[in-house]
């Protein structure tokens, strides 16, 4: 990474982390942690089932808002408050500008999500009171959640660079949730013959497919995770988020400032 | 050596739901700026001056034409080191320190790591806010924002400084202190281009002005060229409770203030009035030729084309 998209990023992650929101939220998602604590107290043989269930859906959801409520605003906030007048009037590059947001919101993704996973590994040892080899798939199940945060970020950062904060929000949370149901997406599509069933194949192949990074269930269970499909999901998260931010790059280079 | 040079540089902006009404923001341009001058760009609000500062700072895409600044086109990256901006009314990551914004300016602009520190307490300290160096800019008024603005702008010692209203929000005091800044940054041989609309400022500053309206150069000039221009007409001042009543009679006004006595008479009947004078034995306390003020220079290129076509013949 060159200097200067790491003094973005760094500026990025600065400022997310000095954010009260962001506090608020690992907060919030420390407190549904400790729920689920108190919901395996009161379960019968499946507190780890509940515990993990309810923890990594936590560290998803929170994550993937905080990638929301954040990436909309990377570009657009920037634009709107003419903080980008001083940035970009020296020696950067847009692309590196955009790039620099891109790492800075995954960098402060990935330290929040760090911490939530300490969370709830503390509350398995809780119900458990061990690690077994099993809980290796948790940790499979936390990186895919890592990735998955990758490509909404991307997507935010993607719809920020040309639309108002508001609307990045709808459409990026509308592809995040048509994301989770992009295998039924597929399904549909192969069933449907002609030009519907075309179109449709192109949408669903179109939407990133975040079905494929849910894997709570199969680490709730203990289930080991196949390495082709540990590669195979990190190749499509990079690739699917190189694209968008090459998206994003492509128009914010057009851009005028107000 | 030319510092500035903008060749036809134009803008128009697409608005409108669907972005098809053309807007005229900036008609083709073409200036140019002398290495170690300070340049005012003059004009009143909505005139294209930040416009063109926005198409030569790379902020917005021009129509058509372009800018060189260092002899390097304007959108060169290495070119970027060398220029610093101020722009109209500075927005800041207000989540920094001012020196946490100074240094992550400092780190993008290339200043080596090493003399990152020691660069910007200077700099804190040259725009008088090295007490607040460790508050958060939320917290700053507008006139130390525009201290944190100048300080970024001059931060990594560039050769072209563009400054857009840099008196904007400040007291008397602060525009002071600005001045002398512009004044410094010119002994050091810098170029500075900076817009403004108190000509005041420009006519301290500037060696040389040009006047924007409407999106169009309307003039350009050396500030003593455009105030040296005698109107035939000369300032007598003497001593006196009232205007002698030969003057009067001659049907020249007088303004009088104290034991001061002011007339302005047209150069011809200025033998006239001095022997009135020297017959009633009338103290004289100066004779000056009236020269136009660079505030009539600006009014006049404002009128509108017609009128001032008019007013010419």
């Amino acid at each position: 990474m060159n200097s200067r998209i790491a003094f973005v990023a760094f500026n990025t992650f600065r400022e997310a982390v000095r954010d009260r929101v962001l506090y608020n939220l690992i907060a919030f998602a420390l407190l549904l942690s400790a729920a689920a604590i108190l919901v395996g107290q009161i379960s019968i043989d499946v507190e780890r089932l509940v515990v993990l269930n309810l923890g990594l859906t936590a560290v998803s959801l929170f994550g993937v808002v905080i990638a929301i409520f954040i990436g909309i605003g990377l570009v657009s906030k920037e634009i709107d408050k003419k903080t980008l007048y001083t940035v970009l009037s020296r020696p950067l590059r847009r692309w590196e500008f955009v790039v620099g947001k891109f790492f800075g919101l995954t960098g402060t993704l990935v330290v929040n999500t760090i911490f939530m996973a300490i969370g709830v590994f503390l509350a398995l040892l809780y119900v458990e009171r061990h690690f077994d080899r099993a809980d290796w798939s948790v940790v499979a199940a936390l990186y895919f959640i890592v990735l998955e945060f990758l490509i909404v970020c991307a997507l935010a950062l993607f719809f920020s660079s040309f639309s108002t904060p508001i609307m990045s929000a709808v459409f990026t949370f509308a592809l995040f949730v048509i994301g989770t149901l992009a295998d039924d997406l597929r399904g549909l599509a192969h069933n449907t013959t002609g030009i519907g069933g075309v179109l449709m194949t192109a949408a669903a192949y179109l939407v990133p497919n975040l079905s494929a990074f849910n894997i709570v269930n199969q680490a709730a269970h203990g289930d080991a995770v196949a390495g082709r499909l540990i590669l195979y999901n990190t190749v499509y998260a990079l690739l699917y988020s190189a694209v968008a931010i090459s998206g994003a790059v492509l128009i914010f280079e057009r851009r005028n400032l107000k | 050596m030319v510092a500035i040079e903008i060749l036809d540089l134009e803008k128009t902006y697409r608005v409108g739901f669907w972005h098809r009404r053309p807007k005229l923001a900036l008609r083709p341009l073409r200036l140019t700026i002398d290495e170690g001058h300070v340049f005012g760009f003059l004009g009143p609000n909505g005139a294209g001056k930040t416009t063109t500062l926005k198409l030569l700072m790379g902020l917005a895409k021009p129509t058509a034409g372009s800018a060189r600044i260092l002899g390097m086109d304007s959108n060169d990256p290495r070119v970027r080191a060398q220029i610093g901006f101020l722009p109209e009314q500075p927005y800041f990551y207000d989540h920094l320190t001012a020196r946490e914004l100074l240094t992550y300016y400092a780190q993008l602009s290339g200043v080596p790591a090493s003399e990152r520190r020691s660069r910007v307490t200077a700099m804190l300290e040259r725009v008088g806010i090295a007490s607040s160096a460790n508050v958060q800019l939320r917290k700053f008024s507008k006139g130390m924002l525009q201290r944190v603005g100048l300080a970024q702008a001059i931060l990594h010692d560039p050769r072209v400084v563009f400054l857009d209203e840099p008196m904007s929000g400040l007291d008397p005091m602060g525009r002071r202190e600005v001045r002398e800044l512009i004044q410094q940054l010119r002994s050091e041989g810098k170029t500075v281009f900076f817009s403004t609309h108190i000509l005041s400022d420009a006519e301290a500053l500037c060696d040389r002005v040009a006047v924007i309206h409407q999106g169009e150069l309307r003039g350009i000039g050396s500030v003593a060229e455009l105030t040296q221009h005698s109107h035939g007409k000369v300032e007598i001042i003497f001593c006196a409770n009232a205007a002698p009543a030969a003057l009067t009679n001659l049907g020249i006004e007088a303004r009088i203030s104290g034991e001061m006595v002011n007339v302005v008479v047209l150069q011809e009947q200025q033998d006239t009035v001095l022997d009135i004078l020297r017959r009633e034995q009338i103290r004289l306390i100066s004779l000056t030729p009236v020269r136009s003020s660079l505030e009539e220079y600006y009014v006049e290129k404002l009128q509108p084309k017609e009128s001032s076509m008019g007013a010419t013949a």
